[in-house]
Order: C-alpha cells, then sequence, then structure tokens
C-alpha cells in the first residue's frame, strides 16, 4: 500500500471521527452547552484553528496524476496534495521579495511577477506555500504526541488510583523518576537513541509529556473511586472494568480535553527548540525559522522568510492558548462554581 | 521532623538510582557503542582503532551483571555516576568534571540575575494586575501574557539580535569575558531576552495564585469588615500566596546551575548550556548522560528543600 493512501485513510477517518463527534456532542446536553460556550467565549480563535486545521487537511489529501506538470517526471509521478497542486509551478530560481517582479538580488525579471505574497526562499520556493505545509507537520505534532501520550497517561493514571497497592507504588516511582529528569534532556536523550523521524520525535515528546496528565488522572480517579455512584455499583456487583469504563472515564473526560487543548502550544514550541538543536520535523516552522535566522544577516536583509514562519507559528499558537483558556473556562467545574 | 527527611532523602536515592538505570538502557543497552565510536573518531576507521576506543572507554565489556558479575558495564555506570566520576568526553576525551566545573561560572551568571529580575519585575506585576482583577487593565494584562507565551523563544532571540545588537550597535551580538568590568556588556542581551521571554508565563502563574488566594472566604470576611483593598492585598493575599510561591521559587534554584540551553549557545557564553548542546550537535553521549543525570539530581534535592520549607513557612504543614 502507498504512502499517499494511507495519509487518505486517515484523513477519511478523522473526518468520520469529527461527525461522529459532533452528532455525540449535540445529543448530549453537558458537551452542547460546553460547545455553545466555547463558541460564545472565543469565536475568533476557534475560527483561526479550524482555519489552519482545514489547511492541514487540505495538504494531507493525496493522489498521483491529474497536473500539468509539464517534463518534470518526477512531479508526474508522485502524489501530490492538494496545496502542493495549488502552487504547481510556482517556484523561481533564487530571493524574490513579497510581491516583487524582478528577483531580489540581480534583478532577473521572475517568472510569477507580483504573485508571490511572502516572497520566496532561497531556492525560489514560495514562502507561502512552505508556510501552508507547515500547518500540516504542525498539527501532526500535537495530535500524534497526544495520541500517544494521552491513552498512556490514563492507563498508568487511572490503574494507580483505582487499584492502589502495589501498582499505585509503581506507577509512582515511574512518574517520580521520569519527572527528575529535565524534560528538554530526555527528549533530546530520547531522540538520540530512537534515530530521528516524525514518529519519532512524537513519541520522545510523548514520554516527556505525560507525566503530568498521569498525575491528575491518578488523583482524580482515587477520588472518583470513594464516590456514592462508584460504591453503589460496585454494591451492584458491576465488574471492574464497567466500572472504570462506565463510571470512571466518562468522569474524566473533561479533563483529557481540557489537557489535550494545553498540551498542544507546549509541543508545537518545543519542536521549534528541537529543530534548532538539529533533530526537528522536516518541514516545520521551526526549521523554517532556524534555517531562515541565518538569512537575516545577509545586506539587505531577507526578512520575509523568518517572519512568515514566525507569523503563522505565533498565530497558531495564540489561537489555541486562548482557546485552551476558554475550555478550562467552560469545562473545569472549579472556575464554574467562581462564577455562579 | 528527622524522620522524615530521612524517609524524603531514602526515596530521593531511589529516584536517582531509577534515573540511573533509565539512562543505562537508554546510552548502553540501547545504542551500540560501534556508533558512539565512529561518531568520535571518523565514518572511515579500520575496525581494530573501534575496538581499541571501546577498550580504552570501557564500552567492550559486557551489559549487565549475569553475564559477568565483577566487571560488567552496569555496575561501573552505577558505581561512576554515584562517586561522581564522570569519565572523560567521548568527544574529545577531555574530563567532565574539568568542563563542569569550569561552565559553572558562566551559566550562573547568567541564570541567577535573570532568576532575580524575573521575580522582582515578575510578582510586582502580578499583583498589580490581580489587584485590579475583572477590570480592563486586568483583561489587557492577561491579554499581553498570552501573547508573549506565544512567540517561540527562537525569535525572541533572533530578533533581539537583529535589532538591538545588529541595527541599534547597543551590545555585542555573541561573546563572553569574564572580567567584570565588561562581563555586563555580554550578558546584557541574553538577560533581557530570557526575562521577556519569560514574563508572561511568570506573571499570568503569579497572577492565577493572588487571584484565587483573593477569592478566598478570609478575603471575603475582611472585605466584609471593611478592610480596604491594599490592606486586603498586602496583609491577607500577598502573605498566603507566598507559600505557593515560594514552592516554585525553591524548585527552580537548582536549576540555575545547569544554565540555559538556548541562550548560552546562541550568545556565545561558555556554560553547562553551551556544554550540553555541543553535546547534543556532536552526539557526544557520556556528556549528555552526565548532564541528565546532574539534572536530575538536583531536582530530586530541590524538591526535598521545597518540601522542607513548605513546612517552615506554612505552620499548618506537619511533616510526619
Amino acid at each position: 500500500m502507498p504512502d499517499w493512501w494511507f495519509s487518505n485513510a486517515v484523513v477519511v477517518g478523522l473526518l468520520a471521527s469529527c461527525g461522529a463527534l459532533a452528532v455525540y456532542v449535540r445529543r448530549n446536553r453537558l458537551w452542547s452547552e460546553a460547545a455553545a460556550g466555547l463558541w460564545r467565549r472565543r469565536p475568533l480563535a476557534i475560527l483561526v484553528v479550524v482555519f489552519y486545521a482545514s489547511v492541514a487537511l487540505a495538504d494531507s489529501i493525496f493522489w498521483i496524476g491529474g497536473v500539468d506538470a509539464g517534463d518534470d517526471v518526477v512531479k508526474q509521478h508522485e502524489a501530490l496534495s492538494l496545496v502542493d497542486r495549488a502552487f504547481l509551478g510556482t517556484s523561481e530560481a533564487s530571493y524574490s521579495a513579497p510581491f516583487a517582479d524582478v528577483e531580489f538580488y540581480g534583478g532577473a525579471p521572475l517568472q510569477q511577477q507580483g504573485l508571490h505574497p511572502f516572497g520566496t526562499d532561497i531556492l525560489g520556493r514560495d514562502v507561502l506555500y512552505l508556510v501552508l505545509k507547515g500547518a500540516r507537520v504542525a498539527l501532526l505534532i500535537g495530535g500524534v504526541t497526544s495520541a500517544i501520550a494521552i491513552p498512556l497517561a490514563l492507563l498508568f493514571g487511572v490503574a494507580a488510583g483505582y487499584f492502589g497497592g502495589r501498582i499505585d507504588d509503581g506507577v509512582f516511582f515511574l512518574i517520580s523518576t521520569l519527572s527528575a529528569i529535565p524534560g528538554l534532556l530526555l527528549l533530546i536523550a530520547l531522540i538520540m537513541v530512537l534515530g530521528q523521524s516524525t514518529l519519532s520525535v512524537c513519541l520522545a515528546l510523548a514520554v516527556t509529556s505525560w507525566v503530568g496528565f498521569c498525575r491528575v488522572a491518578r488523583g482524580e480517579t482515587l477520588k472518583l473511586r470513594e464516590l456514592e455512584f462508584v460504591q453503589a455499583a460496585r454494591a451492584l456487583g458491576v465488574s471492574e472494568p464497567q466500572i472504570i469504563l462506565r463510571h470512571i472515564l466518562p468522569n474524566l473526560a473533561h479533563l483529557i480535553v481540557i489537557t489535550y487543548v494545553l498540551l498542544f502550544s507546549g509541543l508545537v514550541l518545543s519542536e521549534a527548540v528541537l529543530s534548532w538543536l538539529g533533530i526537528g520535523i522536516q518541514g516545520s516552522w521551526g526549521q523554517m525559522i532556524v534555517q531562515a535566522s541565518d538569512e537575516i544577516s545577509r545586506e539587505p536583509v531577507v526578512w520575509w522568510n523568518i517572519g512568515a514562519a514566525g507569523a503563522a507559528l505565533f498565530g497558531l499558537i495564540l489561537a489555541v492558548n486562548f482557546v485552551g483558556d476558554a475550555v478550562r473556562d467552560v469545562l473545569d467545574p472549579r472556575t464554574l462554581r467562581e462564577e455562579a | 521532623m528527622l524522620a522524615y527527611v530521612l524517609r524524603r532523602l531514602a526515596y530521593g536515592v531511589v529516584v536517582v538510582f531509577g534515573v540511573l538505570g533509565l539512562l543505562f538502557v537508554l546510552f548502553f543497552a540501547v545504542t551500540d557503542p560501534d556508533d558512539i565510536a565512529r561518531q568520535s573518531l571518523g565514518e572511515r576507521v579500520p575496525p581494530d582503532v573501534i575496538e581499541a576506543w571501546k577498550a580504552d572507554h570501557g564500552y567492550d565489556r559486557p551489559l549487565w551483571p549475569w553475564q559477568d558479575w565483577d566487571d560488567n558495564q552496569l555496575f561501573a555506570h552505577y558505581s561512576a555516576m554515584l562517586r561522581f566520576d564522570f569519565g572523560r568526553r567521548d568527544s574529545d576525551d577531555t574530563k567532565i568534571s574539568d568542563r563542569l566545573l569550569d561552565g559553572m561560572g558562566p551559566s550562573l551568571s547568567l541564570t541567577v540575575p535573570l532568576f532575580v529580575l524575573g521575580l522582582v519585575i515578575g510578582i510586582p506585576l502580578a499583583l498589580v494586575v490581580a489587584f485590579f482583577r475583572e477590570t480592563y487593565i486586568d483583561r489587557l494584562g492577561v491579554l499581553l501574557c498570552v501573547l508573549a507565551m506565544s512567540v517561540s523563544i527562537l525569535l525572541y532571540i533572533v530578533g533581539a539580535q537583529y535589532l538591538i545588537a545588529k541595527l541599534l550597535r547597543w551590545f555585542p551580538i555573541s561573546g563572553f569575558d569574564p572580567d567584570p568590568s565588561v562581563i555586563v556588556r555580554f550578558l546584557a542581551l541574553p538577560i533581557l531576552v530570557g526575562v521577556v521571554a519569560g514574563f508572561g508565563g511568570e506573571v499570568r502563574f503569579y497572577r492565577t495564585i493572588f487571584v484565587e488566594e483573593g477569592s478566598r472566604d478570609y478575603v471575603r470576611t475582611a472585605r466584609a469588615k471593611g478592610a480596604g483593598e491594599p490592606r486586603i492585598m498586602r496583609a491577607h493575599v500577598l502573605r498566603n500566596a507566598w507559600i505557593p510561591i515560594l514552592t516554585q521559587v525553591v524548585l527552580s534554584i537548582p536549576f540555575l546551575f545547569t544554565g540555559s540551553l538556548l541562550l548560552e549557545s546562541f550568545f556565545g557564553i561558555p556554560g553547562l548550556g553551551s556544554l550540553t548542546v555541543d553535546a547534543i550537535r556532536g552526539n557526544d553521549f557520556s556528556t549528555l548522560r552526565t548532564m541528565v543525570y546532574i539534572g536530575a539530581l538536583l531536582f530530586v534535592l530541590g524538591q526535598i528543600l521545597t518540601d522542607l520549607c513548605y513546612a517552615l513557612v506554612d505552620p499548618r504543614v506537619r511533616l510526619e
């Protein structure tokens, strides 16, 4: 099965689960009220996040053929995404400033005059195109990492909190050991050992970021298992996996959502630092910033590269931070009580 | 009290043993020593040179005690680390402990002023913002914090180097000189960047503590009996908020020793942060595992200190 086929299957799966989630949220009063509250608080930030997500999605839908690639044989037989197709043939020979008609150094006329809103980079690639492609990488970092870290944290945290005893001691030892190691150093050590690929970077980020939520999940489970409805379920003879699935996990759901959103911006920012150390993910905004940071020492200065990547990163992080605060306000019962 | 301290220390030792075990798995069991040798010697070297290098650095011995009880890498790793005998760097064979001692001074000269300035600027600002909570001043303050937190530290560093050092020429772009008369010129820019990059998160963190403390019942009572807002802030909120702030502060003191990876490396300060970055860039595993070990050791120490300080400051906490 070729790579691009897998990516399309993931997109279909994602869209289907988004649809299912939307139906569920709509039917469930608690979640639909929370969603409405979220929309009321931060409509702009949500729209920005949705915009980034749809760019990333458009860049994840691939197929081969159907392009006018001229005599470029590689392009003809390569799976191209929607974003790739939109920017086909926008390459220049070298740097061009935003909306310029001629090359930045030398002044040769461009093929696409005035059509590069963010200019082009040293290889003549359109910066807007690179920035849009970075959205997919950023969402991949946040999404894949959380998809590893949160289930891991739930598994250990709920088991430790619910069963206690030896399991709790073991998990607690694991948590305190992992959190004793400075996060960035552990991250680097893991990537150096695991090798450098998108998946291993995400895996390393997950290993260093699950501990915090594990602690929260453990504490919350510890509290929940003593509550009356859990004791009643136990008295009725409900089996332990059933109690965890039906009574404990649904009561942790709001924490999962809050953690997910708050984790996200930290992960994307960490990837930027990793890029600077040379162990980031190919095509991320972090890598663009690192590569472009040499360019501002050129004379005259090439500023649009780092500016565009930095602005894209800043926009996503800012929107996610705003959404994260709103999610916490809406879902955390502690802040709800303060307002009432 | 003594029993508590002893038990806390004992658990700290257990955690340090766990960290060492993890390091062993990562750096000895999973990593191929041939790769480490090649990183140091170069790609194209004859196998007997690699074998000699491995024997010289102790990578040729059996890994686990059940293979050879008297001479194995696991026990050697534990005993060397616990004796603070870090050996030589994989890359250039200098002693790691010498490099650590050399790097500590420059690191501390950057991190201590950064830490103090962060507190001196962050706490009063947070207090002001919390004093005006639920007004436009508070909204603006929180907005500025979120804006400042959303910028990648890389952008702060690159922006400051370009704007302040290159265009305005106020300070050198990078470099370091321990001579007290010029050290300030080299440290000013990294400290400025560090303060600006950190203030958003810090102010918001302290503000949350103040606002949370300010919504307690006893504060409402104080307000009901007619105490003025400044007095409430000073005598009630601030005094109780010191406890969580102190926890945070004491916990971060040990990390002053390990320096700052990004700031030191970008601004050319030859501290422990730069040492670590060089180790990462050069795949120098022995230096990297030493830095991880020291970081973990300092963290455990900081946690024990925090717990003790907690008991000293908060009369409600009893150590048993």
